[in-house]
């Protein structure tokens, strides 16, 4: 008896299109945490919400075949650009800077804008046949080595026969164009957030922070504080 | 159960999916004033992005199994997130560098160029 229901629940475990739930289950998650980060005022909290949305498409990367895409975007997304994020909310989390807000007229036209922006991109989704028939299922070749081989310029998945000047190149060039870039951009972002030293601000600073002495500016900025001690 | 979620999975939901966020995202470089909330914005148009280039990509999704972009798909979306966390790095220096000049991150407030 007790087997009769394992049985039972075991094939209805299988009935279960468990690709499809979980689609929905990421698709879910990524869209909600994607419209909260635009409805939510607290940059912190907007923070978290990135997370779980790239989170999801993360989930959503490794759904679609694509494992090494979506363990890179888990590393350098999730683990890099977001870790940079939340460090720059940190630094920059003000009482009076932590939930800046926008007029309600602004949020309304850009929704409206957004909403049909949105339909047109839906209506162009299922436009074509062959994108609404569901995949045949066909768990394709690890793709981390093809990748990497894409990367020096050696296309592995293309066949063999091909000819070659039909054949798609390989990713040599971009690839080393994209080092060279992230080089700069390293060294760029290096220098323009090096320690500075203390810096003689000019006259129209200092008129302007007297002027606004509005009740949502009047914490002292920390550069007018340090130059009002150095005169 | 198994009606309900059969074949949900395909080239068009992700589309869909992609949609959402890239609309979000462009919500959210329009309507925040923090420039932190626009950095995410940006962030969130990207994914959106780089979840079509997979979509097309992928010969899981593919009706035939094969798709025709094929490898380059994912090489493209590789190619995008290495450019995102580039653009954040020197986003993130351009914003702590404004918040140290000027004590703001607000967006509103940076307008040392208006004529």
């Amino acid at each position: 008896m007790n087997q009769d229901a394992f049985d039972i629940s075991l094939s209805l475990f299988a009935l279960i299109d468990w690709h499809g739930f979980f689609f929905l289950l990421f698709a879910a998650i990524a869209c909600i945490a994607a419209l909260m980060v635009v409805l939510t005022d607290n940059v912190v909290r907007m923070a978290l919400h990135l997370i779980l949305s790239l989170g999801a498409t993360a989930g959503l990367f490794f759904l679609a075949g694509a494992e090494f895409i979506g363990a890179m975007q888990l590393m350098i997304y999730v683990g890099g650009t977001l870790v940079l994020l939340v460090f720059g909310v940190m630094l920059t989390a003000q009482t009076q800077l932590v939930a800046l807000r926008t007029p309600a007229s602004d949020r309304v036209l850009a929704g409206i804008l957004a909403a049909a922006l949105l339909a047109v991109l839906v209506q162009a989704a299922f436009s074509i046949e062959s994108w609404q028939k569901s995949g045949q299922g066909i768990v394709s070749a690890p793709t981390a080595t093809p990748l990497g081989m894409a990367l020096v310029g050696v296309r592995v998945d293309q066949s063999a026969e091909a000819n070659l000047l039909d054949a798609k190149g390989g990713y040599l060039l971009p690839f080393e164009i994209v080092s060279v870039h992230l080089l700069v951009v390293l060294i760029g972002a290096a220098y323009l957030a090096r320690a500075k030293r203390r810096r003689v601000p000019r006259p129209v600073d200092l008129m302007a922070s007297v002027d606004s002495v509005e009740p949502n500016s009047s914490v002292d900025s920390p550069s007018t504080v340090l130059s009002g001690g150095s005169e | 159960m198994m009606l309900a979620l059969l074949g949900v999975a395909s080239v068009s939901h992700y589309l869909v999916v992609g949609a959402i966020m890239f609309c979000c995202g462009v919500v959210c470089m329009a309507v925040k004033r923090n420039a932190l909330g626009v950095l995410m914005g940006i962030e969130l148009v990207l994914n959106g992005a780089n979840l079509n280039f997979v979509a097309f990509g992928s010969n899981y999704l593919a009706a035939d199994g094969r798709s025709p972009l094929g490898l380059d798909g994912e090489v493209m979306a590789l190619f995008v997130i290495l450019l995102a966390a580039a653009e954040a790095a020197v986003a993130l220096a351009i914003t702590l560098n404004f918040y140290n000049n000027h004590a703001t991150v607000d967006v509103d407030r940076a307008d040392d160029l208006h004529g």
